[in-house]
């Protein structure tokens, strides 16, 4: 393996690179850090025409350390019992392809790697769910986690405090689509899909999705036969993400959004606090969003990153447009109200 | 194989846990009972102050106590109540969060469904650290559940599934009981009491489809294995969990022991279940590898 890659700068942009040509992208437009996963059900987002080959990610591996951006896999997804070769031929492929970090949320994967591939840097998936500097000590501990991305159920203050107790650096989603359920323990679209987010990598598959019409003119979004949300003719359809559903309850007959509004979360303005709590790398979701998204976030999260590493105020009219016409959110980061 | 009661998942008052736990020990045949708060720390001191007496009433009657800890741990006094669990020693501790697998060290527990203990490299860690015995996420496949378990027996750890009540399908920071209700987790008033078995919901045409339980999200079936129960205990699977339901549990943990014990076949231990939980439908989806919520009927390859 060669010299380990080099995370010492506060303020990294993590950007998603669903594809080789949106991992070129992303880099291209400034990230420091992309991060992809296999094509397979080993990463969280294992979705159809998404993810890397080997030869590709040996290639796009070769494109971002030519740039100086660093590449980090996902293999953040639960082995079931009898298919564990799979995460340890990716981790071999990893350490092989010289990634620069494997992102792991099962303890059974983070000790095969720090057991049989110690040169390769971990950090762990917020699929892991730790949210504590208890829980997160304990994978520092023993397997030498160097990074750890937060659930995104955290208050800035908490953020603060946790850092002053957790010997690895602290990484958050600024941006982004996030569903409300604590990462790893969900089984919300196993329940209504037999496919699952631990064991396959999978959230509301498109594969299960359909959208029914209704006699007056509105539409149902339904994920395996269950109606998720029902729109009426002049609203415009959503995709039908359980936890973003609208549902019935005794004292509610009309329905409402039962967990969460589909909002997309915006931490731009939050940004300046967020390094000044001890946040050491910005993660933006979306693997599974195109090219030109790619380009438009990534361009001006960097230009952004950049004043604020310089110590100043940055321009966030162009952050906050670019959910401009979407529902966004804080979440939890702002005020514990929201829980 | 073992019949366990596990932990009750809501807020029941005081004296309705007092009154289900002293039935318990005295009528349900079972040999484990989990206790203790795993979903809101608010909880907890409602029925804190009442634990050692219901510890001292299961184990006369010669069940075994296991102290079950929060699924989520985030805030001080979830992390003070994990680390206060981790020091108990005169009872065994199931653990729900990696915070108390922190504080417990290399010391004996057990592993709850929340922790994902989802194969034979997890539980082999798990066992080195100090694991004996683990209870298995609720999704988990039967083929996936049969290599765990014969892993686990290799090296003496025992093997838990699922086997009744509603299947826990997520946990939140958010209280989704507050939201229903216009409130916030820090303002709840405690509204989740008013639904011992969980507020329903149904979709936009009126199938019931999901429970809220505070923070979690529950199945609105019952997980229904028992034409699977005869064949669990070959695969190594070593206790069966009952989960506490707003039902007659002493009559639900007889149908089981009556079928593990080949007293009953399994579809009449289905019809007597029914009886006793009106209104609810069964499923077993996720041990035939399907959607959670169906229920499969095979008899030839049960299990």
């Amino acid at each position: 393996m060669n010299a380990p890659a080099d995370f010492s700068q506060a303020g990294e942009l993590v950007c998603p690179a669903g594809t080789p040509a949106a991992l070129r992208t992303a880099v291209d437009a400034g990230a420091d850090t992309v991060y992809c996963g296999f094509q397979d059900a080993t990463n969280a987002r294992n979705f159809p025409g998404l993810n890397f080959t080997l030869p590709e990610l040996e290639a796009s591996v070769a494109y971002a350390h030519a740039r100086g951006a660093k590449v980090l896999l996902a293999l953040n997804t639960y082995p079931p019992a009898g298919k564990f070769d799979l995460w340890r031929a990716a981790a071999a492929n990893a350490a092989r392809l010289q990634v620069d970090a494997c992102i792991v949320a099962d303890m059974g994967v983070a000790r095969h790697i720090a057991t049989e591939h110690p040169g390769l840097r971990l950090h762990l998936s917020v699929q892991a769910a730790a949210s504590s500097p208890e829980a997160i000590r304990y994978y520092c501990q023993h397997f030498g986690v160097k990074r750890v991305v937060l659930p995104r159920i955290l208050t800035i203050p908490e953020i603060r405090a946790i850092k002053q107790e957790i010997p690895c650096e602290i990484e958050t989603f600024i941006f982004g689509n996030h569903g409300l359920m604590v990462e790893g323990r969900c089984s919300l679209t196993s329940w209504l899909t037999g496919e699952s987010t631990n064991m396959d990598g999978v959230c509301s598959p498109a594969g299960k999705v359909t959208y029914e019409e209704d006699a007056d003119g509105g539409l149902r979004s339904c994920l395996g036969g269950f109606t998720i949300d029902r729109f009426a003719p002049d609203e415009t359809a959503g995709y039908p993400t359980i936890c973003k559903g609208r549902y019935a309850a005794p004292h509610r007959p009309e329905g409402y959004y039962a967990f969460e509004e589909p909002v997309s979360l915006n931490l731009a303005r939050l940004l300046p606090d967020l390094m000044g709590a001890g946040v050491h790398a910005f993660k933006i979701e979306g693997r599974q969003r195109s090219k030109s998204y790619v380009r438009k976030v990534v361009g001006a999260f960097r230009a952004a990153v950049d004043v604020v590493r310089a110590g100043a105020t940055p321009d966030l009219a162009d952050l906050v447009a670019l959910t401009e016409g979407q529902k966004e959110t804080q979440g939890a980061f702002q005020t514990k109200k929201w829980r | 194989m073992e019949l366990t009661l596990g932990p009750l998942a809501y807020h029941w008052t005081p004296e309705r846990r007092a009154d289900f736990y002293a039935r318990i020990a005295d009528e349900a045949p079972v040999s484990t009972v989990y206790l203790g708060e795993v979903i809101c720390s608010k909880r907890a001191p409602f029925f804190e102050r009442e634990i050692p007496r219901m510890i001292e009433r299961l184990t006369r009657a010669g069940k075994r106590v296991v102290l079950s800890s929060l699924a989520e741990v985030m805030l001080k006094r979830e992390r003070q109540a994990t680390d206060g669990l981790m020091e108990i020693e005169e009872h065994e501790v199931e653990i729900n969060n990696a915070a108390g697998l922190l504080a417990r060290g290399g010391r004996a527990h057990r592993v709850g469904p929340f922790l994902n203990a989802y194969n034979e490299a997890t539980i082999d860690w798990m066992a080195g650290q100090g694991a004996t015995h683990v209870c298995l996420p609720a999704e988990m496949p039967r083929d996936a559940v049969a290599v765990a378990a014969q892993a686990a027996a290799a090296i003496g750890v025992g093997v838990e599934v699922q086997v009744f009540g509603r299947a826990p399908l997520a946990v939140s920071a958010r209280c989704y009981h507050a939201r229903a209700h216009g409130r916030t987790k820090d303002n709840c008033k405690f509204i989740c009491e008013d639904d011992p078995d969980g507020m329903p919901l149904s979709t936009g045409d009126g199938q019931p489809i999901l429970r809220v339980n505070g923070i979690q999200t529950q199945s609105e079936s019952y997980i229904e294995l028992l034409q699977e129960l005869s064949g669990m205990g070959a695969l190594g699977v070593t206790h069966a969990r009952l989960m506490p339901q707003d039902v007659d549990m002493v009559a639900v943990a007889h149908v089981f022991d009556e079928v593990l014990d080949r007293r009953i076949d399994p579809d009449e231990g289905r019809a007597r279940l029914s009886a006793i939980c009106t209104g609810t439908s069964f499923s077993n989806g996720f041990w035939h590898g399907e959607a959670g919520y169906r229920h499969i009927s095979r008899r030839a390859d049960a299990a």
